[in-house]
């Protein structure tokens, strides 16, 4: 594949990896956190942890949506389809993510809900348009990345003048995320980030500036293949022997500092910054994500349906929470692998093949990680 | 039995109703002029409840599947094809020569009977092309919004040649495994024909009988352990099947797993894994190293397995579990299938 096979060749990968084992300055260690769950993905996917000295730690950031999304969220679209009888329209891996009294909205269309798995925004808008006697509410979810088509859709339903369309919208902001990382009183000690390319073909490299500089961190925003994952690595681990903070950016083919301007104008058009949000695993984080604007509050489904906010707690048992925020790895939740699996996740980074517990599970669970005394059984 | 109806069917422009699963006059004319004209032979003929036929030699097979797929036609087949092909393929992954078959219906009112006719025609062709009979068959309507079109249920009969033992409980370490063809085809081919993707694509269905295939293997390869075709789930999910029976572990080279480009593409396009998706006419084969090349030419030899490969070793590990060496010297597990196979958010 054409622009594909060029970023997963294997004589590359391991010429990188041994251009980073001469970088690498045996007498310390390299914390670095892969902040989006793509990234994750692709370090178990193509098993890049093997390849990179024992020195280098990636350690699993919050950057999955479906991970981050809190219950009392889910709870609300599963409201929406039970109570309010709405065509939820939603992206395919928010289907599973456990809710609560053990519901999820898998289990809500078992119940006879009415949940459809879209590929597109426009799908939604013409799921509307096929059913105008019913409301129709896209789940809106996702970082900065999905954030554009959905402030699309918005556009185009108050252009046409929808009457059955709705947003239920979640979007979340990767920078207050990572101020709030690294400012939490027990924070774990990084040393640098990957931060996600997809993020910033939208927005830019620049947002990540202030915080980086603050934290005197450095950030690389890289790719998701795995040899842009590799070269990060290299970029980060030369940022840190020489002390440098700030951005730079390996994913020169489409990332600019500035970002896309059509997409951030859409997106400044129809939707306004909360001034707080929950995340799973993080609490409430400030100015960390989206709301509607009021001049498309008649498409806004929190409003349209007056949906209440109840914050749910997670599972005692879970660690998603420490596992988000870097703290802990999967393989140190006591549930990971027995009670918790792909076909029975009780915390959400095992939902989501981007999740890292999911990640884990399905690529490396035969790997011993420098905390696990064993192979997890149970496969 | 020949009875004279008022008007023929109306293949062209008439529709499935409830008179049709009645049991009356409308439904054995449907069968007479659809599937007995489609699948003819000398027990259907006979009209009875049941088929009542010679004894078979070797010991008896029988497999059951039940084909429910949307779209009903697909770029490489459709419903009706693909349940002679299932149904053949489990019996013949078996080592049984696949000889009967009986075929269940259940119609949706409103069901245009011309596809109904397509579906039954390369139903009757795809089992000619086997040599096996349908013997015997049944027919239910259900409302409309009850069902998706039409379901298809296929039950085949065939036998075992004496001294052919294949189960999936025989993979031993040391052995090779290897796969007739590309992954991921026919997973692939449908889900690009869904409404709601569209996207254009030149994937084709693997759809076919893979009945000449495994008679070859048997025939030619001494050493072979087992058959069995990857449907859903796809090679991951049937490899992680036969570990776990034969209580071993299996080791693959990632870059010597057969994915054709298109597919491989389609599926990065949208968060996917070819090694999860199903196949409809290909095989896996285990036999002993000894017998690889062996095994391996004759899979070439025949035009279903002209892409066929070696892809990794069946290895000793008491966790039962499926590692693929990467391209990049990296190992990862390649592991069940968990729930639906749904594409990513971004």
């Amino acid at each position: 594949m054409k622009y594909v096979d060029e970023f997963r060749r294997g004589d590359v990968a391991r010429g990188i990896a041994k251009h980073i084992a001469g970088l690498v300055d045996p007498a310390r260690e390299y914390r670095l956190m892969e902040f989006c769950g793509g990234h994750t993905h692709a370090i178990a996917r193509y098993g890049l942890t093997g390849l990179l000295p024992s020195n280098i730690r990636l350690i699993h950031g919050p950057g999955c949506p479906v991970c981050v999304l809190p219950i009392g969220r889910i709870d609300s679209a599963i409201e929406l389809v039970l109570q309010h009888q709405v065509i939820l329209c939603t992206y395919g891996d928010t289907l599973r993510v456990p809710a609560s009294n053990r519901m999820s909205l898998y289990k809500a269309r078992a119940e006879g809900g009415d949940v459809r798995v879209i590929y597109s925004t426009s799908d939604a808008l013409r799921i509307a348009r096929e059913n105008p006697d019913r409301q129709v509410v896209f789940f809106g979810i996702g970082f900065e990345t999905t954030t554009p088509p959905t402030a699309m859709a918005l556009k185009t339903a108050k252009t046409e003048g929808q009457k059955n369309f709705s947003v239920f919208c979640n979007h979340v902001l990767t920078p207050p995320a990572m101020q709030h990382l690294l400012s939490a009183g027990d924070a774990v000690e990084l040393d640098g980030f990957i931060g996600p390319s997809h993020v910033s073909t939208v927005i830019g490299s620049d947002p990540y500036q202030a915080v980086a500089k603050q934290y005197r961190k450095p950030v690389v925003i890289a790719g998701f293949e795995p040899l842009d994952v590799l070269q990060a690595t290299a970029m980060l681990v030369e940022d840190i022997n020489h002390g440098r903070d700030g951005v730079s950016t390996q994913f020169t083919r489409a990332v600019t500092p500035e970002g896309n301007q059509k997409a951030r104008s859409v997106v400044m058009e129809t939707m306004m910054l909360r001034d707080t949000f929950e995340w799973r695993g993080l609490g409430q984080v400030p100015h960390s994500a989206l709301a509607i604007h009021p001049d498309y509050a008649d498409f806004d489904a929190e409003q349209r349906f007056a949906l209440p906010y109840r914050h749910v707690p997670d599972h005692k048992a879970c660690e998603c929470g420490a596992i988000l925020r870097g703290q802990k790895q999967p393989s140190d939740c006591k549930v990971f692998g027995i009670v918790c699996t792909p076909d029975n996740p009780l915390g959400s980074c095992m939902v989501s093949s981007e999740g890292a517990c999911a990640a884990h599970y399905h690529y490396g669970r035969f790997v011993k990680s420098p905390t696990q005394t064993s192979v997890e059984e149970g496969a | 039995m020949k009875m004279a109806y008022q008007r023929k069917l109306d293949l062209q422009n008439g529709k499935i109703d409830l008179t049709h699963g009645s049991g009356g006059r409308a439904m054995v004319q449907l069968i007479h002029e659809l599937f007995a004209d489609a699948f003819g032979n000398e027990w259907l003929a006979q009209g009875n409840d049941q088929a009542i036929l010679p004894p078979t030699q070797g010991r008896l097979a029988i497999a059951t599947d039940s084909h429910v797929i949307s779209p009903l036609f697909f770029p490489g087949g459709n419903i009706g094809s693909l349940a002679v092909h299932g149904t053949v393929n489990d019996l013949a992954m078996g080592g049984a020569i696949p000889q009967y078959l009986s075929v269940g219906f259940i119609l949706e009112e409103g069901l245009p009977l011309s596809q109904l006719a397509e579906i039954v025609r390369s139903m009757g062709e795809a089992a000619k092309a086997v040599g096996i009979a349908i013997v015997t068959g049944d027919t239910k309507v259900v409302e409309k919004g009850k069902g998706d079109g039409i379901f298809i249920s296929t039950t085949g009969v065939g036998y075992v040649p004496d001294g052919v033992n294949l189960s999936g409980d025989q993979a031993q370490v040391g052995d090779v495994i290897l796969v007739s063809g590309t992954m991921g085809d026919h997973g692939m081919a449908i889900m690009s024909q869904r409404q709601n993707l569209g996207f254009e694509s030149n994937i084709c269905s693997d759809s076919a009988s893979l009945h000449e295939l495994s008679a070859a293997l048997v025939k030619h390869v001494p050493s072979l352990r087992l058959m069995r075709d990857p449907t859903r789930g796809g090679l991951a999910t049937t490899l992680n099947e036969i570990a776990h029976q034969s209580a071993v572990g299996m080791s693959l080279s990632e870059s010597a797993i057969p994915v054709n480009p298109s597919v491989r593409a389609a599926c990065e396009l949208l968060g996917l894994d070819p090694l999860y998706m199903a196949n409809e006419g290909k095989l896996i084969a285990i036999c002993s190293a000894e017998d690889a090349d062996i095994a391996l030419n004759t899979l070439q030899s025949h035009p279903l397995g002209k892409n066929a490969a070696v892809i990794g070793t069946v290895v000793e590990d008491p966790h039962q579990f499926v590692r693929v060496s990467t391209d990049f010297g990296g190992e990862r597990l390649l592991d069940w299938l968990s729930g639906d196979m749904l594409p990513r958010i971004c």
